[in-house]
Protein backbone atom coordinates (compact mmCIF):
# COMPACT_ATOMS: atom_id res chain seq x y z
CA UNK A 1 0.00 0.00 0.00
CA UNK A 2 1.20 3.21 -1.08
CA UNK A 3 1.55 5.91 1.61
CA UNK A 4 0.95 9.59 0.02
CA UNK A 5 3.91 11.63 -0.14
CA UNK A 6 1.82 14.96 0.53
CA UNK A 7 0.83 13.68 4.03
CA UNK A 8 2.93 13.39 7.57
CA UNK A 9 2.83 10.59 9.74
CA UNK A 10 3.16 9.57 13.72
CA UNK A 11 4.78 6.31 14.93
CA UNK A 12 1.00 5.90 16.75
CA UNK A 13 -0.08 5.61 12.79
CA UNK A 14 -2.08 8.58 12.56
CA UNK A 15 -1.69 10.62 9.32
CA UNK A 16 -1.95 14.32 9.44
CA UNK A 17 -2.53 16.02 5.85
CA UNK A 18 -1.59 20.12 6.27
CA UNK A 19 -3.64 22.42 3.78
CA UNK A 20 -2.63 25.85 4.61
CA UNK A 21 -3.76 26.47 8.26
CA UNK A 22 -6.54 23.38 8.12
CA UNK A 23 -4.90 19.63 8.98
CA UNK A 24 -7.16 16.73 8.39
CA UNK A 25 -6.54 12.98 10.55
CA UNK A 26 -6.41 9.53 9.73
CA UNK A 27 -5.15 6.23 11.04
CA UNK A 28 -2.96 4.67 8.07
CA UNK A 29 -3.60 1.65 6.20
CA UNK A 30 -0.97 0.01 8.67
CA UNK A 31 -3.42 0.52 11.09
CA UNK A 32 -6.45 -0.66 9.74
CA UNK A 33 -4.86 -3.46 8.83
CA UNK A 34 -3.43 -4.60 12.25
CA UNK A 35 -7.16 -3.72 13.62
CA UNK A 36 -8.79 -5.90 11.09
CA UNK A 37 -12.49 -5.07 10.99
CA UNK A 38 -13.42 -1.87 12.42
CA UNK A 39 -17.01 -1.61 13.76
CA UNK A 40 -16.83 1.41 15.84
CA UNK A 41 -15.27 4.89 15.26
CA UNK A 42 -15.95 7.35 18.02
CA UNK A 43 -14.32 11.04 17.94
CA UNK A 44 -14.46 14.38 19.43
CA UNK A 45 -16.77 17.26 18.78
CA UNK A 46 -16.36 19.79 17.28
CA UNK A 47 -14.78 23.13 18.91
CA UNK A 48 -13.13 20.84 20.82
CA UNK A 49 -8.93 21.27 21.32
CA UNK A 50 -6.76 18.70 20.67
CA UNK A 51 -3.36 18.60 22.05
CA UNK A 52 -0.33 17.13 20.01
CA UNK A 53 0.23 13.52 21.38
CA UNK A 54 -3.08 13.52 23.35
CA UNK A 55 -6.34 11.36 22.79
CA UNK A 56 -8.62 12.35 20.11
CA UNK A 57 -11.22 9.43 20.20
CA UNK A 58 -11.11 5.54 19.98
CA UNK A 59 -11.31 3.28 17.16
CA UNK A 60 -12.28 -0.12 17.78
CA UNK A 61 -12.29 -3.60 15.31
CA UNK A 62 -14.66 -6.41 16.53
CA UNK A 63 -11.45 -7.67 18.91
CA UNK A 64 -9.45 -4.77 19.87
CA UNK A 65 -9.72 -1.60 21.34
CA UNK A 66 -7.07 1.25 20.04
CA UNK A 67 -6.68 5.25 20.89
CA UNK A 68 -6.25 7.67 17.86
CA UNK A 69 -3.54 10.74 18.89
CA UNK A 70 -3.71 14.25 17.63
CA UNK A 71 -0.50 14.40 16.01
CA UNK A 72 -0.51 17.77 15.70
CA UNK A 73 -2.30 20.34 18.72
CA UNK A 74 -5.28 22.82 16.87
CA UNK A 75 -9.28 23.54 17.09
CA UNK A 76 -11.89 20.68 15.73
CA UNK A 77 -13.53 22.08 12.58
CA UNK A 78 -15.28 19.19 11.28
CA UNK A 79 -15.73 15.31 12.10
CA UNK A 80 -16.44 12.67 9.45
CA UNK A 81 -20.10 12.15 10.74
CA UNK A 82 -20.32 9.30 8.00
CA UNK A 83 -17.84 6.98 9.94
CA UNK A 84 -20.52 6.73 12.98
CA UNK A 85 -22.08 4.71 10.18
CA UNK A 86 -19.86 3.17 7.98
CA UNK A 87 -16.29 2.54 10.06
CA UNK A 88 -15.86 -0.36 7.44
CA UNK A 89 -14.82 2.62 5.08
CA UNK A 90 -11.26 3.02 7.36
CA UNK A 91 -10.96 -0.32 6.38
CA UNK A 92 -11.39 0.05 2.70
CA UNK A 93 -9.53 3.47 2.09
CA UNK A 94 -7.78 4.15 5.55
CA UNK A 95 -5.86 7.12 3.52
CA UNK A 96 -8.97 8.79 2.41
CA UNK A 97 -11.38 8.10 5.28
CA UNK A 98 -10.56 11.28 7.21
CA UNK A 99 -11.75 11.28 10.32
CA UNK A 100 -11.07 14.79 12.02
CA UNK A 101 -10.51 18.59 10.83
CA UNK A 102 -9.01 21.05 12.45
CA UNK A 103 -7.21 24.67 12.48
CA UNK A 104 -3.84 24.25 13.06
CA UNK A 105 -2.40 26.44 16.45
CA UNK A 106 0.95 25.79 15.12
CA UNK A 107 1.22 24.83 11.45
CA UNK A 108 5.01 24.51 11.77
CA UNK A 109 4.00 21.13 14.70
CA UNK A 110 3.30 18.91 11.26
CA UNK A 111 7.31 19.22 10.29
CA UNK A 112 7.98 17.07 12.97
CA UNK A 113 6.07 14.12 11.83
CA UNK A 114 7.20 11.51 9.73
CA UNK A 115 7.50 11.71 6.27
CA UNK A 116 5.77 8.72 3.90
CA UNK A 117 9.32 6.79 3.34
CA UNK A 118 10.40 7.46 6.86
CA UNK A 119 7.08 6.19 8.22
CA UNK A 120 7.37 3.20 6.00
CA UNK A 121 10.57 2.28 6.91
CA UNK A 122 9.72 2.53 10.62
CA UNK A 123 6.69 0.25 9.91
CA UNK A 124 8.81 -2.31 8.37
CA UNK A 125 11.23 -2.02 10.67
CA UNK A 126 8.16 -2.91 13.47
CA UNK A 127 7.84 -5.95 11.61
CA UNK A 128 4.67 -4.88 9.85
CA UNK A 129 3.53 -5.19 6.06
CA UNK B 1 -3.38 5.13 16.93
CA UNK B 2 -0.70 3.59 18.70
CA UNK B 3 -0.84 0.86 20.71
CA UNK B 4 -3.62 -1.70 19.38
CA UNK B 5 -4.58 -3.35 22.63
CA UNK B 6 -5.94 -6.58 21.15
CA UNK B 7 -8.45 -7.32 24.21
CA UNK B 8 -11.85 -8.79 24.88
CA UNK B 9 -11.93 -11.61 23.66
CA UNK B 10 -9.90 -14.80 24.95
CA UNK B 11 -8.13 -15.30 28.19
CA UNK B 12 -4.82 -14.20 26.65
CA UNK B 13 -6.18 -10.98 26.25
CA UNK B 14 -7.84 -10.33 29.50
CA UNK B 15 -3.87 -11.33 30.85
CA UNK B 16 -2.53 -8.11 28.35
CA UNK B 17 -5.49 -5.43 28.91
CA UNK B 18 -7.20 -6.38 31.74
CA UNK B 19 -6.80 -4.17 35.04
CA UNK B 20 -4.53 -5.79 38.12
CA UNK B 21 -7.80 -5.74 40.14
CA UNK B 22 -9.87 -7.22 37.53
CA UNK B 23 -12.55 -10.08 38.04
CA UNK B 24 -11.52 -11.59 35.28
CA UNK B 25 -7.99 -12.28 36.41
CA UNK B 26 -7.95 -14.52 39.91
CA UNK B 27 -6.13 -16.97 37.87
CA UNK B 28 -2.78 -16.42 36.57
CA UNK B 29 -1.01 -18.25 34.27
CA UNK B 30 2.64 -19.26 34.64
CA UNK B 31 5.10 -17.89 31.93
CA UNK B 32 6.26 -21.27 29.99
CA UNK B 33 7.55 -21.78 26.77
CA UNK B 34 5.22 -21.13 23.73
CA UNK B 35 3.67 -24.18 22.68
CA UNK B 36 2.76 -25.01 18.72
CA UNK B 37 0.11 -27.36 17.43
CA UNK B 38 0.99 -28.93 14.62
CA UNK B 39 -1.49 -26.96 12.72
CA UNK B 40 1.24 -23.88 13.28
CA UNK B 41 3.29 -24.06 9.66
CA UNK B 42 -0.18 -24.32 8.28
CA UNK B 43 -1.54 -21.44 9.88
CA UNK B 44 1.28 -19.09 8.95
CA UNK B 45 1.09 -20.23 5.10
CA UNK B 46 -2.52 -19.28 5.15
CA UNK B 47 -1.40 -15.99 6.39
CA UNK B 48 -2.94 -16.08 9.76
CA UNK B 49 -2.13 -13.34 12.48
CA UNK B 50 -0.83 -15.55 15.41
CA UNK B 51 -1.35 -14.55 19.19
CA UNK B 52 -0.28 -15.97 22.37
CA UNK B 53 -3.64 -17.64 23.45
CA UNK B 54 -2.89 -18.86 27.10
CA UNK B 55 0.65 -20.28 26.16
CA UNK B 56 -0.29 -21.36 22.84
CA UNK B 57 1.00 -19.70 19.53
CA UNK B 58 -2.65 -19.93 17.76
CA UNK B 59 -4.12 -18.03 14.57
CA UNK B 60 -6.65 -15.37 15.82
CA UNK B 61 -7.74 -14.58 11.99
CA UNK B 62 -6.78 -14.95 8.90
CA UNK B 63 -6.49 -11.78 6.61
CA UNK B 64 -6.05 -13.31 3.43
CA UNK B 65 -9.21 -15.09 3.73
CA UNK B 66 -11.10 -12.16 4.92
CA UNK B 67 -10.47 -11.57 8.67
CA UNK B 68 -12.57 -12.35 11.56
CA UNK B 69 -16.08 -11.17 10.09
CA UNK B 70 -15.73 -12.92 7.54
CA UNK B 71 -14.68 -16.06 8.94
CA UNK B 72 -18.10 -15.89 11.24
CA UNK B 73 -20.50 -15.45 8.89
CA UNK B 74 -18.97 -18.35 7.08
CA UNK B 75 -19.65 -20.77 10.08
CA UNK B 76 -23.24 -19.25 10.40
CA UNK B 77 -24.10 -19.44 6.53
CA UNK B 78 -21.65 -22.14 5.02
CA UNK B 79 -18.57 -23.79 7.06
CA UNK B 80 -15.38 -22.66 8.66
CA UNK B 81 -12.71 -25.01 9.64
CA UNK B 82 -11.01 -24.40 13.18
CA UNK B 83 -8.05 -25.87 14.58
CA UNK B 84 -8.59 -26.47 18.52
CA UNK B 85 -5.78 -28.94 18.98
CA UNK B 86 -4.90 -26.73 22.07
CA UNK B 87 -7.80 -28.29 23.95
CA UNK B 88 -7.21 -30.93 26.15
CA UNK B 89 -8.47 -34.55 26.02
CA UNK B 90 -7.94 -36.69 29.55
CA UNK B 91 -9.08 -40.61 29.62
CA UNK B 92 -10.91 -42.38 32.70
CA UNK B 93 -11.10 -45.82 32.44
CA UNK B 94 -11.44 -48.73 34.57
CA UNK B 95 -14.02 -51.02 36.62
CA UNK B 96 -14.84 -47.61 38.40
CA UNK B 97 -14.64 -45.24 35.52
CA UNK B 98 -18.31 -44.18 35.90
CA UNK B 99 -18.30 -43.50 39.58
CA UNK B 100 -15.20 -41.81 39.29
CA UNK B 101 -16.91 -39.66 36.28
CA UNK B 102 -20.01 -38.84 38.47
CA UNK B 103 -17.70 -37.68 41.35
CA UNK B 104 -16.14 -35.02 39.50
CA UNK B 105 -18.52 -33.78 37.50
CA UNK B 106 -21.52 -32.09 38.02
CA UNK B 107 -24.09 -33.63 35.15
CA UNK B 108 -24.94 -37.27 35.42
CA UNK B 109 -23.33 -39.24 33.20
CA UNK B 110 -24.99 -42.58 34.42
CA UNK B 111 -27.49 -42.22 31.45
CA UNK B 112 -25.34 -42.08 28.87
CA UNK B 113 -25.15 -44.27 25.60
CA UNK B 114 -21.40 -45.64 24.33
CA UNK B 115 -20.82 -43.21 21.36
CA UNK B 116 -23.31 -39.93 23.85
CA UNK B 117 -21.34 -36.39 24.62
CA UNK B 118 -22.48 -34.92 27.32
CA UNK B 119 -22.08 -31.14 28.61
CA UNK B 120 -20.70 -31.23 32.26
CA UNK B 121 -17.98 -29.02 34.57
CA UNK B 122 -15.94 -29.90 36.88
CA UNK B 123 -16.29 -28.27 40.02
CA UNK B 124 -14.45 -27.33 43.76
CA UNK B 125 -15.32 -28.07 47.08
CA UNK B 126 -17.03 -24.47 47.23
CA UNK B 127 -19.47 -24.94 43.76
CA UNK B 128 -17.26 -23.00 41.90
CA UNK B 129 -15.36 -24.18 38.48
CA UNK B 130 -12.50 -25.80 37.88
CA UNK B 131 -13.61 -26.14 34.27
CA UNK B 132 -16.25 -26.87 31.92
CA UNK B 133 -16.07 -30.16 29.91
CA UNK B 134 -17.50 -32.41 27.38
CA UNK B 135 -18.02 -36.26 28.60
CA UNK B 136 -17.63 -38.84 25.70
CA UNK B 137 -18.69 -42.37 26.82
CA UNK B 138 -16.18 -44.48 24.56
CA UNK B 139 -16.86 -47.61 25.83
CA UNK B 140 -18.56 -49.85 29.05
CA UNK B 141 -16.11 -48.38 31.56
CA UNK B 142 -14.34 -46.11 29.04
CA UNK B 143 -14.66 -42.01 29.41
CA UNK B 144 -13.00 -38.92 27.98
CA UNK B 145 -13.23 -35.26 29.31
CA UNK B 146 -12.59 -32.86 26.73
CA UNK B 147 -11.04 -29.71 28.53
CA UNK B 148 -9.70 -26.34 27.86
CA UNK B 149 -7.01 -25.12 27.23
CA UNK B 150 -5.47 -22.77 29.78
CA UNK B 151 -6.65 -24.80 32.50
CA UNK B 152 -5.11 -28.17 30.72
CA UNK B 153 -2.38 -28.54 33.50
CA UNK B 154 -4.71 -28.03 36.33
CA UNK B 155 -7.58 -30.33 34.77
CA UNK B 156 -5.05 -33.10 34.71
CA UNK B 157 -4.30 -32.88 38.10
CA UNK B 158 -7.34 -32.12 39.57
CA UNK B 159 -8.69 -35.70 37.80
CA UNK B 160 -5.77 -37.76 38.75
CA UNK B 161 -6.07 -36.48 42.36
CA UNK B 162 -9.46 -36.99 42.89
CA UNK B 163 -10.38 -40.12 41.22
CA UNK B 164 -7.64 -41.78 42.57
CA UNK B 165 -9.82 -43.34 45.47
CA UNK B 166 -11.68 -45.39 42.20
CA UNK B 167 -10.57 -48.49 40.68
CA UNK B 168 -9.84 -46.46 37.15
CA UNK B 169 -6.57 -44.63 35.62
CA UNK B 170 -6.79 -41.06 34.61
CA UNK B 171 -5.04 -40.71 30.86
CA UNK B 172 -3.52 -37.42 30.10
CA UNK B 173 -3.91 -37.92 25.84
CA UNK B 174 -3.82 -33.90 25.35
CA UNK B 175 -1.07 -34.43 23.02
CA UNK B 176 -2.26 -37.55 21.25
CA UNK B 177 -4.52 -35.43 18.71
CA UNK B 178 -4.79 -33.06 16.38
CA UNK B 179 -8.57 -31.73 17.18
CA UNK B 180 -9.76 -29.80 13.69
CA UNK B 181 -13.50 -28.42 14.12
CA UNK B 182 -15.49 -28.19 10.65
CA UNK B 183 -18.67 -26.01 11.84
CA UNK B 184 -21.63 -24.64 10.34
CA UNK B 185 -24.95 -25.93 8.62
CA UNK B 186 -22.40 -27.49 5.35
CA UNK B 187 -20.43 -29.10 8.11
CA UNK B 188 -22.08 -32.15 7.67
CA UNK B 189 -21.31 -32.36 3.91
CA UNK B 190 -18.17 -30.85 4.24
CA UNK B 191 -16.74 -34.24 6.21
CA UNK B 192 -18.88 -36.50 4.51
CA UNK B 193 -16.80 -36.06 1.90
CA UNK B 194 -14.11 -37.17 3.97
CA UNK B 195 -15.59 -39.96 5.24
CA UNK B 196 -17.01 -43.61 5.11
CA UNK B 197 -19.05 -42.87 8.49
CA UNK B 198 -22.54 -42.22 7.41
CA UNK B 199 -22.81 -38.78 9.19
CA UNK B 200 -26.44 -38.87 9.08
CA UNK B 201 -26.33 -41.26 11.41
CA UNK B 202 -24.80 -39.12 14.09
CA UNK B 203 -27.12 -36.67 16.47
CA UNK B 204 -25.89 -33.54 17.97
CA UNK B 205 -23.92 -34.23 20.93
CA UNK B 206 -23.29 -37.95 19.83
CA UNK B 207 -20.14 -39.37 17.90
CA UNK B 208 -18.61 -41.65 15.85
CA UNK B 209 -15.57 -43.63 14.87
CA UNK B 210 -14.83 -43.61 10.87
CA UNK B 211 -12.32 -43.50 8.23
CA UNK B 212 -11.42 -40.09 7.04
CA UNK B 213 -9.23 -39.14 4.98
CA UNK B 214 -7.44 -43.20 4.79
CA UNK B 215 -7.13 -43.02 8.30
CA UNK B 216 -8.41 -45.42 10.02
CA UNK B 217 -11.10 -45.14 13.50
CA UNK B 218 -10.96 -41.85 13.65
CA UNK B 219 -13.17 -40.16 16.44
CA UNK B 220 -16.01 -37.96 15.08
CA UNK B 221 -17.66 -35.81 17.39
CA UNK B 222 -20.81 -33.64 16.67
CA UNK B 223 -19.36 -31.16 18.74
CA UNK B 224 -18.83 -27.55 18.49
CA UNK B 225 -17.92 -24.41 19.85
CA UNK B 226 -19.68 -21.90 17.89
CA UNK B 227 -23.39 -22.25 18.58
CA UNK B 228 -24.25 -24.19 14.84
CA UNK B 229 -24.31 -27.43 13.61
CA UNK B 230 -20.80 -29.04 13.32
CA UNK B 231 -17.83 -31.71 13.79
CA UNK B 232 -14.75 -32.21 16.02
CA UNK B 233 -12.20 -34.65 14.57
CA UNK B 234 -9.67 -35.88 16.21
CA UNK B 235 -6.81 -37.00 14.16
CA UNK B 236 -2.87 -38.21 14.69
CA UNK B 237 -0.71 -35.35 15.64
CA UNK B 238 2.18 -35.50 13.73
CA UNK B 239 2.83 -32.48 11.07
CA UNK B 240 2.12 -34.03 8.15
CA UNK B 241 -0.70 -36.38 8.46
CA UNK B 242 -2.32 -33.21 10.17
CA UNK B 243 -1.60 -30.70 7.49
CA UNK B 244 -2.97 -33.31 4.97
CA UNK B 245 -6.19 -33.70 6.74
CA UNK B 246 -6.74 -30.11 6.65
CA UNK B 247 -5.93 -29.08 3.24
CA UNK B 248 -8.02 -32.48 2.76
CA UNK B 249 -11.00 -30.21 4.29
CA UNK B 250 -10.28 -26.88 2.59
CA UNK B 251 -10.78 -28.50 -0.50
CA UNK B 252 -13.83 -30.86 0.38
CA UNK B 253 -15.57 -27.40 1.56
CA UNK B 254 -14.64 -25.47 -1.49
CA UNK B 255 -17.83 -25.41 -2.80
CA UNK B 256 -19.46 -24.30 0.39
CA UNK B 257 -17.29 -21.39 0.09
CA UNK B 258 -14.88 -22.89 3.18
CA UNK B 259 -12.46 -20.75 5.35
CA UNK B 260 -10.29 -21.08 7.85
CA UNK B 261 -11.04 -19.69 11.01
CA UNK B 262 -9.43 -18.00 14.17
CA UNK B 263 -9.77 -18.01 17.94
CA UNK B 264 -11.45 -14.32 17.18
CA UNK B 265 -14.45 -15.61 14.98
CA UNK B 266 -14.30 -18.44 17.72
CA UNK B 267 -14.86 -16.18 20.35
CA UNK B 268 -17.83 -14.10 19.08
CA UNK B 269 -19.50 -17.36 17.48
CA UNK B 270 -19.68 -18.49 21.16
CA UNK B 271 -20.77 -14.67 22.90
CA UNK B 272 -23.71 -14.83 20.27
CA UNK B 273 -24.68 -18.77 21.37
CA UNK B 274 -23.94 -17.66 25.29
CA UNK B 275 -21.51 -20.55 25.33
CA UNK B 276 -19.71 -19.61 28.86
CA UNK B 277 -15.37 -19.14 28.31
CA UNK B 278 -13.61 -20.50 31.69
CA UNK B 279 -12.22 -17.24 33.06
CA UNK B 280 -15.34 -15.25 31.94
CA UNK B 281 -18.26 -16.49 32.27
CA UNK B 282 -17.07 -19.49 34.87
CA UNK B 283 -14.22 -19.26 36.97
CA UNK B 284 -12.68 -20.67 40.22
CA UNK B 285 -14.81 -17.83 42.23
CA UNK B 286 -18.24 -18.12 39.89
CA UNK B 287 -20.53 -20.80 40.83
CA UNK B 288 -23.09 -22.94 38.89
CA UNK B 289 -25.93 -21.05 40.13
CA UNK B 290 -24.36 -17.59 39.17
CA UNK B 291 -23.59 -18.96 35.75
CA UNK B 292 -27.02 -20.23 35.00
CA UNK B 293 -25.60 -23.70 33.95
CA UNK B 294 -27.92 -25.62 36.51
CA UNK B 295 -29.39 -27.56 32.87
CA UNK B 296 -26.45 -29.31 33.43
CA UNK B 297 -26.29 -29.78 37.44
CA UNK B 298 -27.95 -33.19 38.50
CA UNK B 299 -28.25 -32.31 41.78
CA UNK B 300 -30.34 -35.43 42.42
CA UNK B 301 -27.49 -37.98 41.02
CA UNK B 302 -26.39 -38.84 44.07
CA UNK B 303 -23.55 -36.99 46.11
CA UNK B 304 -20.09 -35.15 43.86
CA UNK B 305 -17.49 -32.29 44.52
CA UNK B 306 -19.30 -29.12 45.25
CA UNK B 307 -22.76 -30.67 45.61
CA UNK B 308 -23.29 -29.63 49.21
CA UNK B 309 -21.71 -26.31 48.84
CA UNK B 310 -24.48 -25.74 45.94
CA UNK B 311 -27.11 -26.93 47.97
CA UNK B 312 -26.44 -23.96 50.94
CA UNK B 313 -25.40 -21.70 48.11
CA UNK B 314 -28.63 -22.08 46.80
CA UNK B 315 -30.48 -21.95 50.38
CA UNK B 316 -28.85 -19.02 51.16
CA UNK B 317 -30.40 -17.32 47.89
CA UNK B 318 -28.51 -15.93 44.85
CA UNK B 319 -27.25 -13.06 44.91
CA UNK B 320 -25.98 -11.80 41.36
CA UNK B 321 -26.24 -13.86 38.25
CA UNK B 322 -24.81 -13.81 34.09
CA UNK B 323 -27.53 -11.86 31.93
CA UNK B 324 -27.11 -10.53 28.53
CA UNK B 325 -27.11 -7.13 27.59
CA UNK B 326 -27.86 -4.74 24.14
CA UNK B 327 -25.97 -1.79 24.09
CA UNK B 328 -29.03 0.82 23.43
CA UNK B 329 -26.69 4.19 23.22
CA UNK B 330 -23.54 3.66 21.14
CA UNK B 331 -20.30 1.92 22.28
CA UNK B 332 -18.88 -1.42 23.06
CA UNK B 333 -19.29 -3.53 25.98
CA UNK B 334 -15.96 -5.46 26.30
CA UNK B 335 -14.63 -7.78 28.87
CA UNK B 336 -13.84 -6.55 32.34
CA UNK B 337 -16.00 -3.25 32.13
CA UNK B 338 -17.91 -1.90 34.81
CA UNK B 339 -21.75 -2.38 35.16
CA UNK B 340 -23.65 0.80 36.90
CA UNK B 341 -26.97 0.95 37.82
CA UNK B 342 -28.78 4.44 36.06
CA UNK B 343 -27.57 6.24 39.15
CA UNK B 344 -23.91 5.36 38.24
CA UNK B 345 -23.29 2.73 41.30
CA UNK B 346 -21.57 0.00 40.25
CA UNK B 347 -23.27 -2.81 40.26
CA UNK B 348 -21.32 -5.55 38.23
CA UNK B 349 -19.00 -6.42 35.59
CA UNK B 350 -18.76 -7.41 32.30
CA UNK B 351 -17.43 -11.29 31.50
CA UNK B 352 -17.64 -11.08 27.32
CA UNK B 353 -18.21 -8.05 25.01
CA UNK B 354 -18.07 -7.51 21.23
CA UNK B 355 -19.89 -6.12 18.53
CA UNK B 356 -22.00 -9.50 16.96
CA UNK B 357 -20.43 -9.91 13.34
CA UNK B 358 -23.93 -11.91 12.67
CA UNK B 359 -26.87 -9.99 15.02
CA UNK B 360 -24.78 -6.91 13.99
CA UNK B 361 -25.34 -5.22 17.10
CA UNK B 362 -23.14 -4.89 20.96
CA UNK B 363 -23.24 -7.23 23.08
CA UNK B 364 -21.95 -8.94 26.29
CA UNK B 365 -22.75 -11.24 28.83
CA UNK B 366 -21.98 -9.64 32.49
CA UNK B 367 -22.98 -10.37 35.80
CA UNK B 368 -25.29 -8.10 37.80
CA UNK B 369 -27.49 -8.52 41.05
CA UNK B 370 -30.82 -10.28 40.56
CA UNK B 371 -32.49 -7.01 40.91
CA UNK B 372 -31.22 -5.80 37.86
CA UNK B 373 -31.49 -8.89 35.72
CA UNK B 374 -34.83 -9.21 34.41
CA UNK B 375 -35.35 -8.96 30.52
CA UNK B 376 -35.48 -5.03 29.28
CA UNK B 377 -33.71 -3.78 32.70
CA UNK B 378 -32.14 -0.65 32.40
CA UNK B 379 -28.11 -0.74 32.97
CA UNK B 380 -25.03 1.20 31.73
CA UNK B 381 -21.72 -0.09 31.01
CA UNK B 382 -19.12 2.49 31.74
CA UNK B 383 -16.73 2.96 28.32
CA UNK B 384 -13.93 4.89 28.86
CA UNK B 385 -15.19 6.38 31.76
CA UNK B 386 -18.91 7.16 29.93
CA UNK B 387 -21.80 5.67 31.34
CA UNK B 388 -23.16 3.56 27.99
CA UNK B 389 -27.19 2.70 28.09
CA UNK B 390 -28.08 -1.50 27.86
CA UNK B 391 -30.59 -3.29 28.05
CA UNK B 392 -30.75 -7.11 29.70
CA UNK B 393 -31.92 -8.97 26.33
CA UNK B 394 -32.61 -12.78 26.53
CA UNK B 395 -30.00 -14.91 25.39
CA UNK B 396 -28.80 -17.37 23.47
CA UNK B 397 -29.12 -14.00 21.48
CA UNK B 398 -28.55 -15.93 18.65
CA UNK B 399 -30.09 -19.81 18.29
CA UNK B 400 -29.30 -21.95 14.96
CA UNK B 401 -32.50 -22.48 12.83
CA UNK B 402 -34.46 -25.74 13.15
CA UNK B 403 -32.90 -28.31 10.53
CA UNK B 404 -35.67 -29.22 8.25
CA UNK B 405 -37.19 -32.31 8.37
Amino acid sequence: MAYPVDYRYTKEHEWLKVEGNTGTIGITDHAQESLGDIVFVELPKVGSELTAGKTLGTVESVKAVSDIFAPVSGTVTEVNEALNTSPEQVNKDAHGAWMVKLKLKDPSEASRLLSAADYEKYVAAEGGH
Amino acid sequence: MARVTVLSYTNLISAICAPKDSPLSSETVAATPIRKTALNAVHRQMGAKMVDFNGWDMPVEYPPVGGLMKEHLAVRNGVGVFDVSHMGDIRIAGPQALAAVQHITMNDAAGMAIGQCRYSAMLYPQGTFVDDVIVHRMGEDDYMLVINAGTREKDVNWVTQNTRQFDCKAENLSDNYTQIAIQGPKGVNTLQKLTDADLSQVKFYWFTHGTVCGLPNILIARTGYTAEDGFEIYVPTDEPTSARVWYAVMDAGKEFGIVPCGLGARNTLRLEGRLPLYGHEISDTINVWEAGLERFLKMEKGDFTGRAALERAKADGIKRTLVGLESVDRGIPRDGYKVLDLNGKEIGYVTSGSYAPFLKKNIALAYVPLEHSAIGSEVAVEIRNQPVKCKVIPTPFYKRPKKQA
